[in-house]
């Protein structure tokens, strides 16, 4: 074990992991942090605490993670590079593990042209890549950038995100080989909605040996209607959504939709089990935080093992 | 060479009212080249001006007159002999020849025409390209010269991000994803190795984050 997190000894245990995401409310509502976890809380082994994501201002990912820990839930802070520079980030490492926090997901983020202050300026100081050296760094070399030393370094489980999904695709299983290398212990996948693509991916990786170096959970994102499902395929940035699966949600009425949403997810969830190499899966329901429990139960993952 | 645009005229018309002289000073370098700063443009937007006051019935001395490079104080010295006729001068140079202008004609308010934007290349008539933000640490020898800190959107050195799509960028379609096309350039060249490492944090002490930047070599001295 590299660190004292939960999640980490989850899965070195061997247990299918199952990870979901809390996005921070828009603004300093504490009541409305502690509902959305509420849902989630005794049912996911862990909590992805969004860092504005989309680029849309919401309260810091560091704050609202020690909130949700209070309530007893495991955190996983998200940081991306995309809004504070090198010095910001290591400073908020070093506070993030004083308030307790002990996972992090290493990622760049969303450009700023898509959020609500698209004047910013893009800081991008750091890549994903040398946000997780970083921490890695930390944790394992008691170093900042630099090469100064430290006392008492964060010592941080290390997450990364893959996309399957992007473009070029015969890069993308070499990027996860780098996040690899760079420290990466976890993978947390884009939402999967083309699972071929997502099973040729997984085979590169097997075949690459990374499988055995990193833990691999698999983004699901259940699906709320015909219209987000297009909004998705056409709007939002690295997915990937078939035409049938659209065609299969608005192939039925309007008020049943989100029904159908939950069965694709549910399959997605039960398909994913059977990939090797897939050690968990990562439930983003975005807005629908109250919905995981059911869509958990029906997927055979309804109680979480005590680690 | 530095890339600009014409500003409107409304927006230089509320810089130059108070004045009742102005000269209108082109540059005929990177600017002439980007077609919106040289001999031609400084003649046409001097007629803007005049035109633009005398439908409101003012009277104003509008001059023009161009210089072969703003940047050069060899040069800037063209126009001294009509400097102290005017009130202020209107540059169309970019940022460093309305700067420089200041420098030298230091009694003068200069006001800019142009939007400066950036160091870049024509890529066909009529279409410029950046592709060059001056990081002070070329690097361009390990990504195929494809510039990742111009051409990929986030500065990626790692890349290529997880919004890449169709060999386009996830801030708009119609910028080309500046690591799709370092991937492409490798690949046919045979060097896709060099992807491989880890490339470590940017040092940007050498870029404008480090101040401003000056040059100076006792052997080009005088």
């Amino acid at each position: 074990m590299k660190t004292e997190s939960r999640l980490e000894k989850m899965l070195n245990a061997g247990h299918f992991a199952v990870t979901a995401e809390c996005g921070p409310s828009k603004g300093s509502d504490v009541d409305a942090l502690r509902e959305k976890g509420s849902y989630l809380l005794d049912r996911v082994d862990a909590v992805n605490v969004t860092d504005n994501q989309t680029a849309i201002v919401r309260m810091s990912s560091v704050a609202a993670s020690a909130i949700l820990k209070t309530m007893g839930h495991e955190p996983i802070l998200q940081m991306v590079t995309r809004d504070r520079n090198r010095i910001a980030l290591q400073s908020d490492l070093f506070g993030a593990y004083a308030l307790g926090l002990r996972n992090v997901l290493c990622l760049t983020g969303d450009h700023q042209c898509f959020g609500n202050q698209k004047e910013a300026v893009g800081v991008f100081d750091l890549d994903s890549m040398q946000l997780i050296r970083t921490v890695r760094d930390m944790r394992d070399e008691s170093k900042i950038i630099g090469g100064e030393d430290i006392q008492v370094a964060p010592k941080m489980f290390i997450g990364a995100a893959a996309n399957p999904f992007a473009d070029p695709v015969g890069w993308r299983v070499v990027r996860l080989a780098k996040k690899i290398d760079a420290g990466a212990d976890f993978i947390q996948t884009q939402c999967i909605f083309n699972i071929d693509r997502f099973r040729t991916y997984m085979r590169q990786a097997d075949d690459m040996g990374l499988t055995d170096k990193v833990y691999i959970l698999a983004g699901i994102t259940p699906i709320k209607s015909a219209g987000m499902a297009r909004y998705m395929a056409t709007k939002v940035a690295g997915m990937d959504v078939p035409k049938e699966l659209i065609d299969r949600v608005a192939g039925v009425p309007s008020d049943k939709q989100a029904a159908e949403g939950i069965k694709i997810a549910v399959e997605t969830i039960q398909q994913v089990r059977e990939i090797k190499g897939v050690a968990g899966i990562h439930l983003m329901a975005i807005e629908w935080e109250h919905k995981v429990p059911e869509i958990l139960e029906a997927a055979g993952l309804g109680t979480r093992p005590r680690v | 060479m530095i890339v600009a645009e014409l500003k409107e005229i409304p927006e230089i018309r509320k810089m130059i009212d108070r004045y009742q002289s102005v000269l209108v000073v082109g540059c005929d370098s990177c600017v002439a080249e980007c077609a919106v700063g040289g001999r031609r443009e400084t003649a046409l937007l001097a007629a803007a001006i005049r035109l633009s006051y005398a439908k409101e019935n003012k009277s104003r001395i509008i001059t023009e007159a161009c210089l072969d490079r703003q940047c050069v104080d060899d040069f800037i010295e063209g126009v001294a002999s009509q400097v102290p006729e005017h009130d202020a001068i209107l540059s169309l140079g970019c940022g460093a020849g309305v700067q420089a202008l200041a420098r030298v004609y230091t009694d003068k308010p200069i006001i800019p025409a142009l939007d400066t934007l950036f160091i870049g290349e024509t890529e066909m008539r009529g279409v410029w390209q950046e592709n060059c933000l001056g990081c002070g640490q070329c690097k361009l020898g390990y990504f195929g010269a494809v510039c990742p800190v111009t051409r990929c959107s986030k500065k990626l050195m790692n890349g290529p991000c997880g919004g890449s799509k169709d060999g386009r960028c996830e801030v708009h379609p119609d910028i080309p994803c500046g690591w799709d096309m370092i991937l492409k350039r490798l690949e046919a060249l045979g060097e896709i190795d060099r992807l491989r490492e880890y490339v470590p944090p940017v040092d940007w002490s050498t870029s404008h984050s480090g101040g401003p930047r000056r040059v100076v070599r006792e052997d080009q001295k005088p």
